[in-house]
């Protein structure tokens, strides 16, 4: 067996035991529809934004395409509002795997000061998120996007296409989406139209954990537990340690074993007080969770049906 | 468990991780109406299983300030994610759940039970290896009960579990649960259908969903929703042998050229003599790549890279199988199809067929429809519109490359796309390639069989038979229509 020339990660390998049946499954669908994406396309790009679900995702990709590299760029929409350990984390993959990154930034942000602090979370996710996300989108002329979301995230997620529709100004119409019968999956579009596909649709939280597990993939450390500073804000536990940070009268900034179940702004995704420090440690947490992942985001709580206005406005 | 101390800070578990399930996830769908109390019995299976977390709940009852007798939120609520239905107090599409127990875990396929049922169950179905179809224990088996056992066979399901919810309010009368139990094993017979599993439940209670209700009802021995759910197959394809649809051909350098697809059934190893569809030509595997390992066999589900012991043309769209039991090949088939747009399907109209990988053009033909409330079909060569189960002649400019959807759920379905639109506007199932029947060969004699399902198979996977199966026409019904085929031929 000769293909070592392409095999750039055989460094990094492993013996491992095989996937449980359950994981293989879910591996094989996603793999399935990133080819079926790849070959249907003219120009597909995988949305990235560093979290555990992207760090699946881009795992899944190297897997569907190899021996050869990933056929496609990666996007990331940096807000400037990411935590700093984020950013070196993506700049490491990129390198690590030999990546073609692609980060855009709405200029909006820094012509108008945004923050989520002075705008709130809602507009500042609308213009350094929704806004940015079309921006680059319209700028690669891409006519796929690859994004990390599961079914079982938020309501109306559950609803959601592995290829869901979008209109030429990126517009997702929840009552008018294309049926979509076994693994055929329709990728027909007029130009400017696009689609998003989502390979980890049918994943679920416990699953993207014990699939870092068993494949041993890479995470930011955020993840983990440490010593870091906080506060308590709103009910949600605040990251304190960036120089934008300011503590309102009477907020008293702690320090504390903490971590973060997602990773987003900032100042938009809670903490929560952990001493989980190894991966086993994180999922004997998340089995005995009974809050979702979604609690610490502010994004989630605004309003009712939060998710599906930005959704349906372009948002992932 | 045994642990009765409330904690109330998120810690560690002392306990050893719970062991990995072995099995494959679940697909199942769920049919009946609100008013069955479908969106109780999956909210209760979400409920007592924990897959809602204590936020959502609370989300919830902000959201509706309601709750019911039993302090539980409204789970209709949980269920219905998007605004408008909200607004609207009605399901407009499938939505997927998931739930896990120790032993396996579940995707569910919730489809609305009214307006539009036929269209989005079919959705649902095409994906689910197991149909729960919810009764009211008060109104017992109805039209609609029917109608859904019906799509849901159609669709492949060959498993079912009949729920019949508000047990409780019958006073958990066994009388009335055989009653009904027999009623519907008599419709699923009529169907083919062999696996039924009857449950007396109460969603509302949690009795006989994943908790048992031995409490209420102590005649009742046999297992909760979520033990036939456990112990359920999943659909492992495939009597036919090995296929790949090829989805794209990787090239990353001079010296290596793989195919790269999803094994749509069979298994192959290194070796194995392979024929690329359509165009006839042979060749052997040489390896089966993986980011993982090179492989020495794979089967079934499995996403690969194939790599062939010599230089043959091989696009995407093609497809590579055994040579031994190859898929039919040809420019016309019959099939069965479900209208999903409210344009409905029309008579010669030149679609996009997609199956697997492969993409062509095709133009349909109706020649019936089936009555879903007496379970006939009716001659008819007019559009098929929305909602309509039809059977089509399929026809196409270039070969097309099917299984019968009978033999392969993969192989042997398909959607129709309307160029106009690009909007996916059928889903179909091949009954088989068209044979000369009528045509070439008309002089010669024909003899028709009727026989038992798994004799036929039997005879199916002979040499014999296999060798000449594009002389074969096969066409699979219930003993019922069968009869009354033969009588027609006799009077």
């Amino acid at each position: 067996m000769h293909i070592s020339e392409f095999d750039a990660h055989t460094q990094d390998k492993q013996v491992k035991p095989p996937l449980d049946p359950h994981l293989k499954a879910l591996e094989n669908e996603a793999i399935h529809i990133f080819r079926e994406v790849a070959a249907e396309f003219e120009r597909p790009v995988m949305l990235y934004s560093i979290g555990k679900d992207s760090s699946v995702l881009l795992h899944l990709a190297r897997k569907a395409f190899y021996p050869g590299r990933i056929p496609f760029p990666l996007l990331h929409i940096d807000t400037g509002w990411k935590f700093p350990e984020m950013i070196s984390f993506r700049d490491e993959m990129a390198k690590r795997f030999d990546l073609d990154l692609v980060v855009h930034t709405n200029p909006r942000g820094a012509k108008e000061n945004i923050s989520p602090f002075t705008h709130g979370s809602a507009l500042h996710t609308d213009i350094m998120k929704t806004e940015a996300l079309r921006q680059a989108l319209d700028a690669g002329q891409y006519d796929a996007a690859f994004g990390g979301a599961r079914r079982d995230e938020e309501a109306s997620r559950a609803k959601e296409r592995i290829y869901s529709f979008r209109t030429p100004d990126h517009k997702w119409d929840p009552r008018n989406q294309r049926p979509e019968l076994w693994n055929v999956y329709n990728g027909m579009i007029r130009r400017g139209e696009s689609v998003r596909a989502f390979p980890l649709s049918n994943w679920t939280e416990v699953d993207i954990w014990r699939y870092i597990q068993a494949e041993n993939i890479p995470l930011p450390p955020l993840y983990y537990a440490a010593k870091r500073k906080f506060v308590e804000r709103d009910g949600m536990l605040m990251w304190a340690e960036d120089k934008r940070f300011e503590a309102l009268p009477g907020e008293q900034v702690q320090e504390d074993y903490i971590r973060f179940r997602t990773l987003g702004c900032w100042p938009l995704t809670g903490a929560i007080k952990s001493h989980a420090t190894t991966l086993d440690d994180v999922i004997a947490e998340l089995e005995i969770a009974t809050v979702s992942e979604r609690q610490g985001r502010a994004i989630d709580r605004d309003q009712a049906g939060s998710m599906e206005k930005k959704k349906r406005e372009g948002y992932f | 468990m045994t642990a009765t101390a409330t904690a109330t800070v998120i810690a560690p578990a002392a306990e050893a991780a719970p062991a990995l399930r072995d099995t494959r996830p679940l697909r199942l769908i769920t049919c009946g109406s609100v008013d069955d109390g479908k969106s109780t019995l999956i909210g209760r299976l979400l409920w007592d299983t924990k897959a809602v977390k204590e936020d959502q709940a609370a989300a919830l009852n902000r959201d509706s300030g309601k709750q019911n007798d039993l302090g539980l939120p409204d789970f209709a609520l949980l269920l219905d994610g998007l605004q408008a239905e909200r607004e609207q107090g009605i399901t407009i599409d499938v939505a997927y759940r998931y739930f896990a127990t120790d032993k396996r875990s579940f995707i569910v396929a919730d489809t609305p039970g009214h307006e539009q049922y036929t269209r989005n169950m079919a959705t649902g179905a095409s994906t689910a290896d197991l149909a729960v179809l919810l009764v009211d224990a008060r109104a017992g088996i109805l039209e609609q009960t029917r109608r859904h056992a019906t799509i849901a066979t159609l669709m492949g399901i060959k498993q079912f579990v009949l729920a019949i919810n508000k047990i409780d309010l019958i006073n958990y009368d066994k009388a009335r649960f055989d009653e009904l139990s027999r009623e519907f094993k008599e419709i699923a017979l009529s169907l083919g259908v062999k696996q039924v599993t009857a449950i007396p439940v109460s969603a509302l209670k949690g009795e006989n969903v994943v908790y048992d209700g031995k409490a209420s009802m102590p005649w009742y021995e046999g297992p909760t929703l979520v033990e036939v759910l456990e112990l359920a197959t999943v659909r492992s394809a495939q009597t036919v042998g090995f296929r790949l649809p090829v989805q794209r051909v990787s090239r990353p350098g001079e010296s290596f050229r793989g195919y790269q697809g999803t094994v749509a059934g069979g298994a192959v190893k290194p070796g194995d003599s392979v024929v690329i569809l359509p165009s006839g030509m042979v060749a052997n595997v040489k390896q089966i790549v993986t980011f993982d390992l090179v492989r020495n066999a794979a089967v079934a589900g499995d996403a690969i890279t194939l790599v062939l012991d010599r230089q043959v043309d091989v696009a995407r769209g093609d497809m590579i199988a055994t040579i031994d039991a190859q898929p039919q090949v040809g420019l016309a088939f019959d099939a069965q199809l479900v209208a999903l747009q409210p344009g409905g399907i029309e008579p010669g109209k030149r679609y996009w067929l997609k199956s697997g990988s492969r993409r062509q053009r095709v133009s349909v033909q109706p020649s019936s429809i089936l009555d879903l409330k007496s379970g006939k079909w009716n001659r008819h060569d007019g559009a098929l519109p929305m909602n309509a189960i039809g059977k089509v002649h399929l026809s196409f400019d270039e070969a097309a490359i099917f299984d019968a959807y009978e033999l392969n759920r993969t192989t042997g379905a398909f959607i129709l796309i309307d160029p106009d639109t690009n909007n996916t506007v059928a889903g179909g199932m091949i009954a088989g390639k068209r044979g000369d029947v009528g045509g070439l060969n008309n002089e010669a004699e024909r003899v028709i069989l009727s026989l038992p399902a798994d004799l036929a198979d039997k005879i199916l996977a002979s040499g014999i038979l296999s060798e000449r199966r594009d002389e074969i026409d096969i066409r699979r019904t219930n003993p019922g229509r069968a009869a009354e085929l033969l009588g027609e031929l006799d009077s």
